[in-house]
This record gives structure tokens, C-alpha cells and sequence, in this order.
């Protein structure tokens, strides 16, 4: 890791871009030189990268790097906690609306952003009013067009066949692999222009986390996706892109073959050949 | 001990053999306080279920003189209560109404005041705020009862009259009014700890497809929490119910078979409390009156506790 070695096997540090020339639009975000602080504590420092719009962005690095903290910063969950604070710019294309500027309005960002987090958390209610609650924060009260929209977001999340008999009943008697799909079908219920999941399978068995894999892939081309994961071998199969962080810091954006294949950082490489995190 | 095995035993049993001589082995060496204690609280945990049965039994006991001599049919059908007169009625129903109305009174009061400001303290006040309220309001049930009864007689009452004109001066409708102020600390304290134990991963659920604070709260955290809220409610209803001070202060004790709020009624408590102070002899029917009417008190407090266990299993929300 130290700065000498890096120089001889890797690209000069200071010439080679953070973000690879192959990170090509069109782009439906753009992380401009954000900074975020929990308090004191600098969380995020100068981060800038896109993210392709329709696309799998993953965001991988050591525990603690931030990943949780840049995701969040998208539906702005920071504001809901005293004494958070961003700077920087993260542009939402095509309107280029800077979602973190203090005038635009949060809740707005949550309606068109959606997010999955770590632990399903469905609400105490129908699997049917599960999925409807977004659309009908969004002002959506006829009767035919909610169960349409919810049975269509439940057959994207590939959980329909198990749920249409019992729509009725309580969300919270589905098991964890089917709670955290129904979650999914909550987030894009309502179409968001991005999805958010911050390590959806962390809490998972090995089967229902294959199904959780497969079903982000299947929504490739329809939505544009953020997901933090642990796990490099899932950052593998279903990212397109991938981006690895390290202490509140980007280091590298690539392809995601490409970075898993030859890392431009030295850095880079120890992390995915787990020598570190 | 085991040496004298027979080869034949069942491999369980052989098994089993040291681990049973560890066990009493461990049990010689326990001091002897030790067994004291346990026993101690052995008791104490036997002498209160022993208490409660010896009160039913006692209850059920006088009761059934009491319907030797009064049927059942009589006892609920009967529009008057007059045990203790020379021409004596024994129709349960006045009693049963005051106290029904009484309650509901308090609890139109109460669930809703007691819930609005556990959702309050719980989803909206700053912490500092809610460090001041909950004393306060944890005071209000520190206040004794036989101060609400002639708060609600001589301050709530007047200005009853004077909104309601015609209202008598005893009337369950001031009753029920101070009874639900004096209960609403029950009520928000425990829903307030229910809202509260909702995991922030819920909330921020809702929040993270466009809900705002209030939505959050009464559409996500306030059906989370409904199993400690029903235990709220319950012990609410439950407190109305055996309410006695209040009641036998403000609304009167005469029994009356009425609906109406604004009338004046006895309830089953207020009925006990005068009849127990009158000094009737120990086999009158007058004496045994109170047992009877002690005795659906208890059968309708334990039917609501008993729905109430119910509902808090049947909404159980693990986290
Ligand atoms: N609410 C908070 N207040 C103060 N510091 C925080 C807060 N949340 C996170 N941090 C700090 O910010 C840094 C980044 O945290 P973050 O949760 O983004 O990491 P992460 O990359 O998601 O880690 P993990 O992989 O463990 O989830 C960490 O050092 C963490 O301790
Ligand atoms: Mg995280």
C-alpha cells in the first residue's frame, strides 16, 4: 500500500482518473465534490462520480467507508437526523435538479428515488397496503388503478404467484426472503427514476439471496440502480458498474469486469483480493 | 453407583446416570439459604394466586346465598336496584348502566387524549420537552381520587349545568369527564413506550417513499404498536371500570336505568361503597346483595382483561 510500490505496478495515482474513461453516459446522477458531515465527523470527502442511468452501480468497500452514508445522501434520509450536512452537488438528470441543495424539497427526492435497506421492514399492514402505500402518498385513491399497480409491481418483484391469494393478510407473516421482495415491489410500486438497496441480502440464506440477485437483474433497463454490498462475488454478477470506496473516499469507478479484471489502483487490488477490508 | 450397572441397561439410561449424580451433588452443596430463599419466594408466589382464588371463591360463595333466595331472572331483568328498601329490588341493570356509561364517558375522553399525546411525545416533542411532560403528566394519576370526585362535583359539574341547562348536580356525565382526565396518564404512558419500542427501520420505511412526521406515525408506527397500545386501552377501560371515588362523589348514588349521560346514576363500585358502609347484618340479603354485584364487577373486568390478553397475542409484533 505505500505510495512507492504503487507507482511501479499501477498507473502514476495522480494522472489516472478515479472515475474510468469507460464509465460512458448517458447518466442519470452525477456526484459532484460531495462532502457529508455527521456532526464533526467528515463522512464523505470530495467524492465525484456518475452513475449510468438504467444501470447497476455497485458500491463495495471496507466497513465504515461511507457507502451506507453516499447512498443515503440520494433520498436525503440525512435530514432526518439533527446536525447532518452536505456540500457538493449530486445532479438528477434530465431535470438537473441538485437533490442535497438545501431548496429542493426532501420529500419530493423520497417520492422519485426509492430505497430497499438492509433488513426488510414491512409495515404492519396487508401485503396489499404495503405496496399501495407509496402510491398513495403520491395522491393515487381509485381502486382499479392501485391493484393494478400493485399486482404489476408484485409480478416485477417475482413475488406475485406467492402473494395473490392473500393480499389481504398481514405482510409480516411472509418469510425474510419474501418480506425483503415485497419491499422491492414497495419501492417501485410507484416507478422511481432510482433505486437504492444498501446490502438487501446481508440478513438472507444463500437461496433467498440468489432470488434477490436475480430479480435486480431482471429490473436492469427499467430503473437506474444503486446497491452497496459486502459481497464482491454478488458486486460481480450483477453490477455493471462498480465503484470501491475507502475512508469517506472514492478510490476507483470502472466497469466492473474491467476493475475486477485490472485494477488501476493499487489499492484496488488489495481490496478485492482481500488483503484488506 | 454406577459400577453396579447391569450391562444389559439401555445405552440412554447408562448415559443419563452421571449426569443425575452431578445434578444432586450440586443441589447437596447449595447453602442452605439459599433453599430458604427459593422456598420464600415460592410462597409469596403461591399466597398471591391463593389470595386471588380465596376473593373469587369468597365472592362466588356469598353470591350463590344470593341467588337462593333472588333468580337470575329477576337479578337481570328487574328495572330497579333497592336491595337495602323494605320493598327490596334486585335488577342488576341500573347498576350494570352506570357503570357502562361512566366508562364510556371517561374512555371517549381518555383513549383519545391519552393516544394523541403518547404519539405526540413519542414521534413529535423534542427530547427535552419530553423529559418535562412525563412527570407532570405521571402526576395527574398521583393526584388521589377522592380529590378528582369533588373536582368533578364542584368545578366540571356547574359548568356542565351551565352548558347542558336542566342537568342535575349529580350526573355521570362530570363523573365520566374527571374519570377520563385522571386515566389518560394510564393510557399515554404505556402507548408511548409501545410507540417507542418500534424499530427507527420502520419509520424509515415510510419515509423513504415520501411520508411525512404525521403520516409516519399514524400509519406505520401506530399499527406497529397497536399490541402494547390494546394493553394501553385495556388497562384504561379497566381503571374506568373499577373507578369508585369518582363515581360515588359526582354521579350519585342512586340507581337509575338510563343511557343518558347527563342523568344521575350509581354504579356497581358506588353501590358496594355505600352498602358496605351502611352496617347491614351478616346474613341479610342486603350483604349478600354486595358479593352479587361484587360479583359481575369482577366477571366483567376479568372478560375484558381476558380479551385483552387475547388481542395483544393475536397482534404480537416481533422485531
Ligand atoms: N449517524 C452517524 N453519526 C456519526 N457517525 C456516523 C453515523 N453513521 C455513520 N457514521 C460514521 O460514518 C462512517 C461511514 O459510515 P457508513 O455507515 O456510511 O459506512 P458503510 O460503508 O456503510 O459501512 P458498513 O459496510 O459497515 O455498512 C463510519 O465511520 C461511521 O462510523
Ligand atoms: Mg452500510
Amino acid at each position: 500500500m505505500n505510495a512507492e510500490r504503487t507507482a511501479i505496478t499501477h498507473a502514476d495515482p495522480a494522472s489516472t482518473p478515479k472515475v474510468s474513461p469507460r464509465v460512458v453516459g448517458p447518466f442519470k446522477a452525477e456526484v459532484r465534490d460531495v462532502n457529508f458531515y455527521y456532526g464533526q465527523f467528515h463522512a464523505l470527502k470530495n467524492v465525484s462520480m456518475p452513475f449510468v442511468d438504467k444501470r447497476v452501480t455497485a458500491l463495495i468497500g471496507p466497513s465504515g467507508c461511507g457507502k451506507t452514508t453516499l447512498l443515503r445522501c440520494f433520498n436525503r434520509m440525512h435530514d432526518l437526523y439533527p446536525g447532518n450536512r452536505y456540500e457538493g452537488e449530486i445532479i438528477l438528470h434530465p431535470d438537473q435538479i441538485n437533490i442535497i441543495s438545501p431548496k429542493v424539497e426532501p420529500l419530493e427526492m423520497r417520492m422519485r428515488i426509492g430505497m430497499v435497506f438492509q433488513k426488510p421492514n414491512p409495515f404492519s399492514k396487508s401485503i396489499f397496503e404495503n405496496v399501495a402505500f407509496g402510491l398513495r402518498l403520491q395522491g393515487e385513491t381509485n381502486r382499479r388503478v392501485l391493484a393494478d399497480k400493485v399486482e404489476a409491481a408484485l409480478k416485477s418483484a417475482a413475488i406475485w404467484d406467492e402473494t395473490k391469494d392473500r393480499l389481504q393478510k398481514g405482510a409480516r407473516d411472509l418469510s425474510g426472503g419474501q418480506q425483503q421482495r415485497l419491499c422491492i415491489a414497495r419501492a417501485i410500486a410507484t416507478e422511481p427514476e432510482i433505486l437504492l438497496f444498501d446490502e438487501p441480502t446481508s440478513a438472507l440464506d444463500p437461496i433467498a439471496t440468489s432470488r434477490i440477485e436475480d430479480l435486480i437483474d431482471s429490473l436492469r433497463g427499467r430503473f437506474t440502480i444503486l446497491i452497496v454490498t459486502h459481497n464482491l462475488q454478488q458486486a460481480g454478477r450483477i453490477a455493471d458498474y462498480t465503484a470501491l470506496m475507502y475512508k469517506g473516499e472514492l478510490v476507483e469507478m470502472d466497469k466492473t469486469v474491467a476493475m475486477f479484471e485490472k485494477p488501476s489502483f493499487k489499492l484496488t487490488e488489495d481490496y478485492l483480493t482481500g488483503r484488506f477490508g | 453407583m454406577s459400577s453396579t450397572a447391569d450391562p444389559s441397561t439401555p445405552a440412554t439410561q447408562v448415559a443419563s446416570l452421571p449426569q443425575r449424580t452431578n445434578v444432586k451433588r450440586r443441589a447437596a452443596k447449595e447453602p442452605l439459604l439459599d433453599r430458604i430463599i427459593e422456598l420464600l419466594l415460592f410462597l409469596a408466589g403461591v399466597s398471591s394466586v391463593a389470595i386471588t382464588l380465596g376473593i373469587a371463591g369468597t365472592l362466588v360463595f356469598e353470591s350463590l346465598a344470593f341467588f337462593r333466595e333472588v333468580s337470575l331472572v329477576q337479578f337481570f331483568t328487574d328495572h330497579l336496584w333497592t336491595p337495602l328498601f323494605a320493598d327490596p329490588h334486585f335488577g342488576i341493570m341500573p347498576l350494570v348502566s352506570g357503570t357502562l356509561v361512566t366508562t364510556g364517558v371517561a374512555l371517549l375522553i381518555a383513549l383519545p387524549l391519552g393516544t394523541i399525546i403518547a404519539i405526540y411525545l413519542s414521534e413529535f416533542a423534542p427530547a427535552g420537552l419530553r423529559e418535562g411532560i412525563k412527570p407532570l403528566l405521571e402526576l395527574l394519576s398521583a393526584v388521589p381520587t377522592v380529590v378528582y370526585g369533588y373536582f368533578a362535583l364542584q368545578l366540571v359539574s356547574p359548568l356542565v349545568q351551565k352548558i347542558v341547562p336542566g342537568t342535575p348536580a349529580f350526573n355521570m356525565l362530570s363523573a365520566g369527564i374527571v374519570m377520563g382526565i385522571m386515566i389518560v396518564p394510564y393510557v399515554s404512558s404505556l402507548s408511548e413506550d409501545a410507540l417507542r419500542a418500534v424499530p427507527m427501520l420502520l419509520r424509515e420505511g415510510a419515509y423513504a417513499l415520501g411520508a411525512n412526521r404525521l403520516i409516519t406515525a399514524v400509519k406505520v408506527v401506530y399499527p406497529a404498536a397497536i399490541s402494547g397500545i390494546a394493553s394501553a386501552y385495556i388497562l384504561g377501560i379497566s381503571r374506568a371500570i373499577g373507578e369508585t371515588m369518582i363515581v360515588a362523589i359526582a354521579a350519585g348514588t342512586q340507581p337509575n336505568l338510563t343511557l343518558d349521560p347527563r342523568e344521575g346514576a350509581a354504579t356497581i363500585t358506588a353501590f358496594i361503597v355505600q352498602a358496605s358502609l351502611g352496617d347491614n347484618p351478616h346474613d341479610s340479603i342486603g350483604y349478600k346483595s354486595i358479593f352479587a354485584a361484587g360479583l359481575v364487577l369482577f366477571l366483567i373486568t376479568l372478560s375484558i382483561n381476558i380479551f385483552g390478553h387475547w388481542l395483544r397475542k393475536r397482534f404480537r409484533e416481533a422485531y
